[in-house]
C-alpha cells in the first residue's frame, strides 16, 4: 500500500440499521469513526435510511465502511447496493456474506474444507409443524445430542441462543431462537474454551490475528456478558499451546478463504479438551465496539484501530481504482 | 493465573497474554452497582426509535399542541426581565413564586397545602429518589402496586431496597391484598418504610383507584405506621370525570405526595416537587441540596412564566381531548384485531393500556419477533421486581397519531398470531397465566386488567 495514492474525500461510516442488533452497530460505527478521524481521515456517520442513496449519489464518498449487525448489514444486501453505486466499499462481497451469515451454509462449507465443526442441523419452524414438534425434536436429540445449543441461522451477539442441557430445555429453546428468524440450527455443545480469531488481509494477503480468549462471569457468552463492560475476561493472545494456537489461526485463515471473504473478518471457535478448534461461525462484519474482540486483538498484534481501518479503506479504494 | 473452568484452554508452555476485562474499575463499583448491565431488551429498543417502528412502548408526552409561541415569549421575557436571576443558584427548596403555583395545581385536587411544605425537584422521578433517600436501608422493604413503575422500581433496586408487590383490580390496589403483604413482611422480620402508588391512571396498569377504597387503603397504612408515597403525574389527564381528590387531600402527616408537570406541560423542563409534612420536608431539602444544591432555577422560572401568562388548564383540557382520541384508537384497534384471548383494560385517563397475553405466551420472548414487524411495547416483566408479568405488556397510546396506533396494533396482532402458532406446535403454552418457562406464579393474582373486553 505504501505506493497507492493517498487517500482524499471522506469516508462514510454506515452503522444503526433495523436489525435487532442496531444498539450494537451504532456502538461499532461511533468507535470505528473516532479511531479514523485520529488517523487524520474525514468522517461521516450515517444510518441507513430512506435519504442514505440519494445523498450517496449526490456526494460519493471516497469509501463506505459498512458496520451494520445482523440482517441488510451482513446478508450483502447493502453491499450489494453499494456495487450498484460503483462506490468503493470496506469488507466481503454480498455472495460471500450471504453464505457466511448463514450459519448453517458456512458450516457446511467449513467441514469441505476440511474443518471441524459441531454437528448440528438446521430447519425452518413450517418443519416442526407440519412434522409434529415432539417428533422431529426426538430426532433432533438423537442427532446432535446433549448439550446442545439452538440459535437462529442469521443473528449475531448471541441473540436468541440457548443451551439446552434437558430434553425438557429444547422446545422453549426452539420458540426463543424462533422469535428471531424463521430457521434455527440446533447444533452440538462442545465444552471448551471460547477464542475469537480475527483475519486481516494486508499487502502480504490474510494474516490472523492473535486469538482472543473469552472467559464469561457466567460462563455463558451471551448478549449481557458481550456489551457489558466489566463482566467478562478477555485474555489476549488466548494462553494457548503453541500448536493449538497455530491450528487456531489456520482454521480462521481456512474459514477466511473457503468462505471467500475480504478484509476482515472474524472466526468465532471452541477449543475442546483435546486441544481441537471447532468451527462455530464466521463474521462479516464484526462488532468493533469498546468490548468487542477484533479491537483487541488489532490492538495485540501490535497495530492502531484508526490505522488499520484506514489501511482497509485505502485497499477498498485502490481496488475499484484498479478495476476502472 | 487463577484455576481456569475451561478444559481447553491449556496452561503448560504457553505464550502469556495479558487479560483484560475492559473496565478497569469493575472491582470498584459498588454492590448496587451490580445490576446495571447490557440487556437484549435495551438492545431491541434502539430500534424502536427509528420512524419505521410504530412504538406502543414509550411514554414521552405528545407536546405538539403546546403554543410554542407563547412558551418562547415567556422565556424571552424571562431572560430579558430576570436573566441574572434565572440563570443564578437558587434555593434547595425551589422558587418560591413557583411553589405557591404548585400548591395552586394541588388544590384542584383537594389538596390544602402551604408552599413552605412543598420541594421542587428534578422532575417526579427525582423525588422518588429522594424520599428513598431519605428513608430506607437496604434490605428495607417498599410495597408497590403489581404492577409498578419501572422508574420507580428501578430507584428502589438502586437503594437495594426489597420491593413487595400487592395486587391491584379494577378499583386499585386490592385493601385485602396490601394487609396481607404487610403481615407477610412483618411476619419476615422485615422493615416496611413506605407504600409506593400511583392512584390515578396507573403507570403500567392504566387504571385508578376508586373513592371508595382511598380511604380504607389510607386506614390500613396508618395502622401499620407505613407512610404512603403518593405518585400522581397523571391525575389531572382524565377523559370523563372531575379528578378524584388525592389520597393526601385526606392524610397530610401519613403521605408524601409527588407532583409532576411532565404531563400537564412539558417534561424537557424536568420539574416536579414532594409535598411532605414538615420534618420530612426538612431532611427532603437537606438531600437535594446534597444532589444538585438546588433544582434548576430556570427552568422552574421558566414554568413558572408559562403558568402565570397562559390559560394552563385550557391546555390540559386540550391534551386530555387528544389523548382521548388516541386511547379510543387503540382500543378501537385491539377490539377490532386482536386475538379473543387476549385482555386488556379500557383507560379512563393517563398513557397506558395493560395487555394480556394468553396464557403461556412470553411477551419479552416475542419482543424480537414485533421488532422485526416494526412494533415496540413494554414486556410486563418491566414492572415488577420479582420476574413476574410475564404474560402482560404495557400499551401506550400517549405519543403516536391515531392512524399509527392502529397500524402497530395490527402488527402486534398478526405477530401474536405467528407467536400462538409456534408455542402451539412445540406445546409450550401453558394453561396458567405466567406459566411456561419456569417463571413464578401467584395462584392468587388477577391481572388489573379487569375490565375486560
Amino acid at each position: 500500500m505504501d505506493d497507492a495514492a493517498p487517500l482524499t474525500g471522506r469516508v462514510v461510516v454506515l452503522a444503526g440499521g433495523l436489525s435487532h442488533e442496531r444498539d450494537v452497530s451504532l456502538r461499532s460505527g461511533r468507535r470505528v469513526a473516532e479511531a479514523l478521524r485520529g488517523a487524520g481521515i474525514e468522517v461521516e456517520e450515517r444510518d441507513v435510511d430512506g435519504r442514505l442513496l440519494p445523498d450517496l449519489a449526490a456526494h460519493p464518498p471516497a469509501c463506505v465502511v459498512p458496520l451494520l449487525h445482523g440482517e441488510t448489514g451482513e446478508d450483502g444486501a447493502i453491499r450489494e447496493v453499494l456495487e450498484l453505486l460503483d462506490l468503493p466499499y470496506v469488507g466481503s462481497r454480498p455472495a460471500a456474506c450471504r453464505t457466511a451469515f448463514d450459519k448453517p451454509v458456512a458450516k457446511e462449507i467449513a467441514e469441505r474444507a476440511g474443518l471441524s465443526t459441531p454437528t448440528a442441523v438446521a430447519l425452518p419452524h413450517e418443519t416442526f409443524r407440519e412434522l409434529g414438534a415432539a417428533a422431529v425434536m426426538d430426532a433432533l436429540l438423537n442427532r446432535v445430542g446433549l448439550p446442545l445449543m439452538v440459535k437462529p441461522a442469521k443473528s449475531g451477539s448471541a441473540l436468541g441462543c440457548s443451551v439446552v442441557r434437558e430434553p425438557g430445555e429444547l422446545a422453549g429453546a426452539m420458540v426463543h431462537a424462533f422469535a428471531y428468524g424463521s430457521t434455527a440450527l440446533v447444533e452440538r455443545f462442545i465444552e471448551g474454551y471460547e477464542v475469537a480469531v480475527s483475519v486481516l488481509e494486508g499487502p502480504e494477503g490474510p494474516a490472523a490475528l492473535p486469538a482472543v480468549g473469552i472467559e464469561p462471569d457466567g460462563g455463558f457468552y451471551d448478549y449481557t456478558a458481550r456489551y457489558t463492560a466489566g463482566s467478562t475476561r478477555f485474555v489476549v493472545p488466548a494462553e494457548l499451546e503453541p500448536d493449538v494456537a497455530r491450528a487456531c489461526a489456520d482454521t480462521a485463515l481456512a474459514a477466511h478463504a473457503a468462505l471467500g471473504l475480504r478484509d476482515l473478518s472474524r472466526t468465532d471457535l471452541i477449543i475442546d479438551a483435546a486441544g481441537t478448534p471447532w468451527f462455530l461461525e464466521v463474521n462479516v462484519a464484526p462488532g468493533m465496539t469498546e468490548t468487542s474482540t477484533v479491537p483487541l486483538a488489532i490492538q495485540a498484534a501490535g497495530l492502531d484501530l484508526g490505522e488499520t481501518v484506514t489501511g482497509l479503506v485505502q485497499r477498498a479504494v485502490d481496488r475499484v481504482r484498479t478495476l476502472s | 493465573m487463577p484455576a481456569t473452568p475451561y478444559p481447553g484452554r491449556v496452561t503448560r508452555d504457553v505464550q502469556h497474554g495479558s487479560s483484560t476485562r475492559l473496565d478497569s474499575y469493575v472491582d470498584r463499583y459498588a454492590a448496587r452497582t451490580r445490576g446495571m448491565t447490557a440487556s437484549e431488551i435495551r438492545a431491541l429498543f434502539s430500534v424502536a426509535s427509528r420512524p419505521e417502528v410504530v412504538s406502543l412502548a414509550g411514554g414521552m408526552p405528545n407536546i405538539s399542541g403546546l403554543p410554542l409561541d407563547v412558551v418562547g415569549g415567556a422565556i424571552h421575557d424571562l431572560v430579558a426581565q430576570q436573566g441574572s436571576v434565572a440563570m443564578q443558584y437558587g434555593s434547595g427548596q425551589g422558587v418560591p413564586e413557583l411553589r405557591e403555583q404548585i400548591c395552586d395545581v394541588m388544590a384542584l385536587e383537594g389538596i390544602d397545602a402551604h408552599p413552605d411544605d412543598v420541594v421542587v425537584t428534578v422532575g417526579s422521578q427525582q423525588a422518588v429518589d429522594l424520599v428513598t433517600r431519605i428513608f430506607c436501608d437496604p434490605g428495607d422493604v417498599v410495597i408497590c402496586e403489581a404492577p409498578s413503575y419501572v422508574g420507580a422500581l428501578g430507584v428502589f433496586r438502586a437503594y437495594q431496597c426489597d420491593v413487595v408487590h400487592a395486587e391491584m383490580d379494577a378499583d386499585g390496589l386490592v385493601p385485602e391484598a396490601l394487609r396481607q403483604a404487610i403481615m407477610a413482611t412483618k411476619a419476615a422480620g422485615k422493615t416496611i418504610k413506605f407504600l409506593y402508588t400511583i392512584p390515578n391512571y396507573h403507570n403500567p396498569a392504566g387504571i385508578s383507584m376508586s373513592p371508595e377504597r382511598r380511604p380504607e387503603i389510607l386506614e390500613i397504612c396508618r395502622e401499620a405506621d407505613i407512610l404512603v408515597l403518593e405518585d400522581n403525574p397523571y391525575g389531572l389527564l382524565g377523559f370523563d370525570r372531575e379528578p378524584y381528590r388525592a389520597l393526601r387531600a385526606d392524610e397530610a402527616e401519613g403521605v408524601i405526595y409527588l407532583g409532576s408537570f411532565s404531563k400537564t406541560f412539558a417534561p424537557g423542563f424536568r420539574v416536579g416537587w414532594a409535598l411532605a409534612p414538615h420534618a420530612v420536608r426538612e431532611k427532603l431539602v437537606l438531600a437535594q441540596e446534597s444532589a444538585t444544591l438546588c433544582p434548576p432555577q430556570f427552568s422552574q422560572m421558566a414554568v413558572s412564566a408559562y403558568l402565570a401568562t397562559h390559560d394552563w388548564q385550557g391546555q390540559v383540557k386540550e391534551f386530555r381531548e387528544m389523548y382521548r382520541e388516541r386511547r379510543d384508537a387503540m382500543i378501537d384497534a385491539l377490539d377490532d384485531l386482536m386475538p379473543a384471548s387476549c385482555r386488556w383494560n379500557v383507560p379512563d385517563g393517563g398513557f397506558y393500556v395493560w395487555l394480556t397475553l394468553p396464557p403461556g405466551i412470553d411477551a419479552k420472548l416475542m419482543l424480537p419477533r414485533a421488532v422485526t414487524a416494526r412494533v415496540a411495547y413494554v414486556p410486563g416483566t418491566a414492572f415488577f421486581s420479582d420476574g413476574f408479568g410475564s404474560s402482560s405488556m404495557r400499551l401506550s397510546f400517549c405519543y403516536p397519531t391515531p392512524e399509527r396506533i392502529r397500524e402497530g396494533v395490527r402488527r402486534l396482532a398478526g405477530v401474536l398470531e405467528a407467536e400462538m402458532e409456534l408455542h402451539a406446535t412445540f406445546g409450550t403454552l401453558s394453561a396458567e397465566p405466567d406459566g411456561g418457562r419456569g417463571l413464578p406464579t401467584r395462584s392468587d393474582y388477577e391481572s388489573p386488567s379487569t375490565d375486560v373486553n
